[in-house]
């Protein structure tokens, strides 16, 4: 390939069209933001997030993205286990489903919540007899998150498993190791890098979701309003730097997310 | 013990993805055949569909072209220093990291009406934001990563080495890339293109805030959907949701089927 | 530890991996299990480690049967062919793993530990991750975490394969020290009949599922009992029809046979080396290589060719020259049986007189 880059020619103006396409459609915009939300001076951004409605948007975003990803990391760690280490009929078949909510546009996986628990389904119904409020409520808005981030864990956790010798399971037995003691002790762990990062890339794809959530939440202020829902209403009511300021906040979480996954992924290689 | 274990995964299973996908299945059916006629005839579904196809070619082309050029340099380039590379390599990313929502805002901030850029082209006539050109570039936003990363380790795996040994014989660079390097990526590829046309597929919260969502002219099938549920046309909305499912799980089929292939390779 | 294996069998699906297997192995030996790949080696070994159950047969540790006690039971120590060591877990950690299962006291574990990271010339890299180790290292290590538990048995499948040729030297002599001293009953698996020989006590033959032959290095290679083990063990020639060999004429007496005969066997020489000429061959010199401490002669002799030693000391030959040979013994065997023979002209000459 070095051939091919050093070719004469062609070459400059390759390497400018390819980096000027990457810094206009990735980094500009993205730097766009952050001047946008800051170009009212401190002060501005200040009371735009000082406003309850946003500070309140991202803390609910922040805590129900959280136990999304809780979830996701139990039962995705689950999963992982029985489709890796059980031969059963359907194994293949689940395998591939569980790419399904990347496939789907998450639109669609939001009007498939609504379906399903809404009130007009029997399941909404039930719950509703039973007091229990889901569409439009918070349960609702984790299950939406729960669903559009369901394969991360699993597809994190699957090939550290496959890489997994069956001989460090034996050595462990042969010095005395119960299979609950290998578990914790020399299974999970092989495991923990995956969980771990699997994890956070859930959690940062949570904050993040629209499509499935704004189908599915109330969009009550301080209770069902998550902040990506606040974004697009003040987008909408023109209010830019509003937009812009808790943008900046989410954005930044996100990336904080997104370094430390690195920081894991890289330690995870080097042992 | 084993019995339990599988049948809680089965359970998250059908709980998590089987049942809601069939219950989209019956909610599009529940006027029968008709009535999903119906809410696909509608020409403003029509009209969404054709925009959504429009924006997946495009956006294809486009990143498919660059994802694999920008693979090609983050990989092999030796202009680029070794902490410009890593710097570049972990911007690639980011685009994962941005809301969808905040993706659109950030077009609509730059672009917009009321930016310098945006003021500009309006001037000329050329609209960006609230138009077609915005909401392909939005979606070209989202998708970025999705190619660079699916060629990225196909190409650090391979190594140069038989790259190298073609330059020896006698290849110049355009015949090596296409007699050497191409045949081992090309799996990779075409899983990346699977890969951002389910993304620009289902692309939602970035095109509704750059489009507008306004009927006939801007609104693609996800809006469509979105904007259905909001005047409580359930019915409708599960009709254009379910051509999108269909497709989907198409592509998920073609995503399986080139995984074996890879595995062969 | 005393071992015994009686009517050991094991079948993978339809494949027959283990066929009707005993044997016994006395407390304080250092046993090799030698074969080609996929002769039953590993399968005999991961049953005495209880990783894998037999079909039929049993085995005995110390006179009690251990078929149904769990590995972790067995009081085993077992090195892995990969060393199978915990990536996440330290070298000290690594050691301590049995130790700690078994509940020792803090300082107990510490004192184990260090004593074995001594043994084994880890001092240190107790606190480095396997990742950060060389393959000898990690070896090392595998053999001091199978050891801390202070087992009974010592197992140990392939235990150099992944290892440099240069290394594999030293770790060979190391391990029979570190056997030796520590005094524990083992059994290792190889491929590698060099290994076997330099290391172990006592060899078992194990091909096709079967045991062909057991005992010492020595007495394996000079009376092979099988045809296999001849032809495994040591190197050699076939010569397809022993009785066109002069001095093996007689062979006749039990029906036709075919010799293998190795270096060591063979004489060169001049006419006037030999005093009985008669049972000499004529040959002539094909091929000559050089090996550091002595020549490899290949000759040839009634169109087949032989291979032997000279040394260094004597005359050099050329390729092409015309030279006697002398066959001293050879390995016959048909297909009921096997034995070894002497030149019988070397022994019992009959002069031609008139």
């Amino acid at each position: 390939m070095t051939a091919l880059i050093s070719h004469k020619g062609w070459t400059w103006g390759f390497r400018s069209t390819i980096l000027l396409y990457f810094f206009v459609l990735i980094v500009l915009p993205i730097c766009g933001v952050y001047v946008q939300s800051f170009s009212a001076g401190w002060n501005v951004f200040a009371e735009s997030l000082s406003d309850p409605i946003a500070w309140k948007a991202v803390l609910l975003t922040l805590k129900l993205g959280l136990t999304a990803a809780m979830i996701n990391v139990v039962i995705g760690t689950m999963v992982a286990w029985v489709l890796i280490k059980y031969r059963f009929p359907g194994r293949t078949f689940l395998n591939s489903l569980v790419d399904l909510p990347f496939a789907l546009p998450t639109a669609v996986g939001g009007l498939m919540i609504l379906l399903l628990l809404g009130p007009g389904s029997w399941i909404g119904t039930a719950a509703e007899a039973a007091g229990l409020q889901i569409v439009f409520h918070q349960p609702a808005i984790v299950i939406a998150m729960v669903f559009v981030t369901f394969p991360f864990v699993i597809r994190a956790v699957q090939p550290l498993l496959e890489e997994l010798e069956v001989s460090q399971e034996e050595a462990a037995y042969t010095m005395g190791a119960s299979k609950a003691r290998t578990f914790f002790q020399v299974i999970l762990p092989s495991m923990l890098p995956g969980i771990i990062s699997g994890g956070m890339l859930a959690f940062s794809r949570a904050l993040a979701e629209f499509g499935a959530v704004v189908l599915v939440a109330g969009n009550i202020p301080g209770r069902t309003l998550v902040a990506s829902v606040f974004i697009y209403g003040e987008v909408e009511s023109d209010n830019p730097v509003g937009a812009a300021a808790v943008s900046v906040v989410l954005l930044t979480l996100s990336f904080t997310v997104l370094w430390l996954m690195n920081r894991v992924q890289q330690r995870g290689r080097r042992a | 013990m084993r019995r339990l274990w599988i049948g809680l995964t089965y359970a998250v299973f059908l709980i998590l993805l089987i049942a809601p996908l069939s219950k989209i299945i019956t909610s599009a059916f529940s006027g029968g055949l008709a009535g999903l006629g119906r809410a696909l005839g509608r020409p403003e579904a029509m009209h969404a569909l054709m925009m959504t196809g429009a924006i997946v070619v495009i956006v294809t082309l486009l990143n498919t072209l660059f994802g694999i050029m920008m693979a090609l340099y983050l990989v092999r380039a030796t202009w680029l220093g070794g902490k410009i590379k890593s710097l570049l390599n972990s911007i690639v990313d980011l685009p994962y990291a941005v809301s969808p929502v905040i993706g659109g805002l950030m077009i609509v901030l730059l672009l917009g009406p009321d930016s310098i850029i945006g003021g500009f082209l309006e001037g000329t006539g050329f609209r960006v934001v609230y138009a077609f050109p915005g909401m392909i570039i939005a979606t070209l936003f989202v998708t970025f990563p999705l190619m660079v990363r699916e060629v990225m380790p196909v190409l650090q795996e391979i190594g140069n080495d038989q790259e190298q040994a073609a330059s020896t014989l006698g290849a110049y660079s355009w015949l090596t890339f296409r007699k050497v390097t191409w045949p081992m990526i090309r799996w990779a590829v075409v899983y990346g293109m699977v890969l951002t046309i389910a993304r620009s597929l289902g692309e939602f919260g970035a095109v509704l805030v750059v489009s507008g969502n306004i009927m006939n002219r801007t609104q693609t099938a996800t809006t469509l959907v979105y904007q259905d549920v909001e005047n409580f046309n359930v019915a409708a909305a599960s009709g254009v949701a379910l051509v999108l499912a269909v497709f989907s799980a198409g592509l998920l089929l073609i995503m399986e089927w080139i995984k074996k292939r890879k595995e062969v390779h | 530890m005393h071992i015994q294996v009686r009517n050991l069998d094991k079948h993978f699906g339809s494949f027959h991996a283990v066929k009707d297997v005993s044997f016994d192995i006395e407390k304080g030996h250092l046993i090799g299990l030698l074969g080609p790949s996929g002769g039953g080696k590993t399968s005999i070994l991961r049953m005495l480690a209880g990783l894998e159950s037999p079909d039929s047969g049993e085995i005995a540790f110390h006179g009690q049967v251990v078929n149904d006690i769990p590995p972790q039971e067995r009081g085993i120590g077992f090195v892995f062919q990969n060393y199978a060591l915990f990536k996440h877990m330290t070298v000290f950690d690594n050691i301590a793993f049995g130790l700690k299962v078994k509940k020792a006291p803090k300082s107990k574990i510490k004192e184990r530990v260090m004593e074995l990271v001594e043994l084994t010339g880890l001092k240190g890299f107790e606190k480095r991750y396997p990742h950060q180790l060389s393959g000898g290292q990690r070896q090392r290590v595998a053999f001091a975490r199978a050891l801390a538990p202070e087992p009974q048995l010592l197992l140990l499948d392939e235990p150099f394969a992944a290892i440099d040729a240069k290394i594999r030297q030293e770790l060979r002599s190391w391990l029979r020290e570190l056997i030796e001293r520590v005094g524990i009953t083992s059994i290792f698996v190889t491929h590698d009949q060099d290994e076997a020989i330099e290391v172990a006590d006592e060899i078992m033959i194990i091909n096709q599922g079967r045991v062909e032959q057991k005992g010492t290095p020595w007495d394996i290679y000079k009376e092979p009992k099988t045809p296999f083990v001849a032809t495994f063990i040591g190197e050699s020639t076939m010569v397809e029809e022993a009785s066109v060999l002069k001095g093996f004429d007689g062979a006749g007496s039990r029906g036709q046979a075919r010799a293998l005969i190795r270096p060591e066997y063979i004489e060169l020489g001049h006419e006037q080396d030999f005093p009985i000429l008669s049972a000499t061959e004529e040959g002539i010199v094909r091929h000559l290589h050089f090996r550091g401490s002595e020549w490899l002669v290949e000759v040839e002799v009634k169109g087949r060719k032989l291979v032997t030693y000279r040394s260094l000391e004597k005359d050099t030959l050329q390729p092409g020259q015309e030279i006697r040979v002398l066959i001293h013994r050879a390995y016959l065997f048909n297909e009921e049986d096997s034995w070894i023979e002497e030149n019988r002209l070397k022994v019992d000459p009959m002069p031609v007189m008139i």
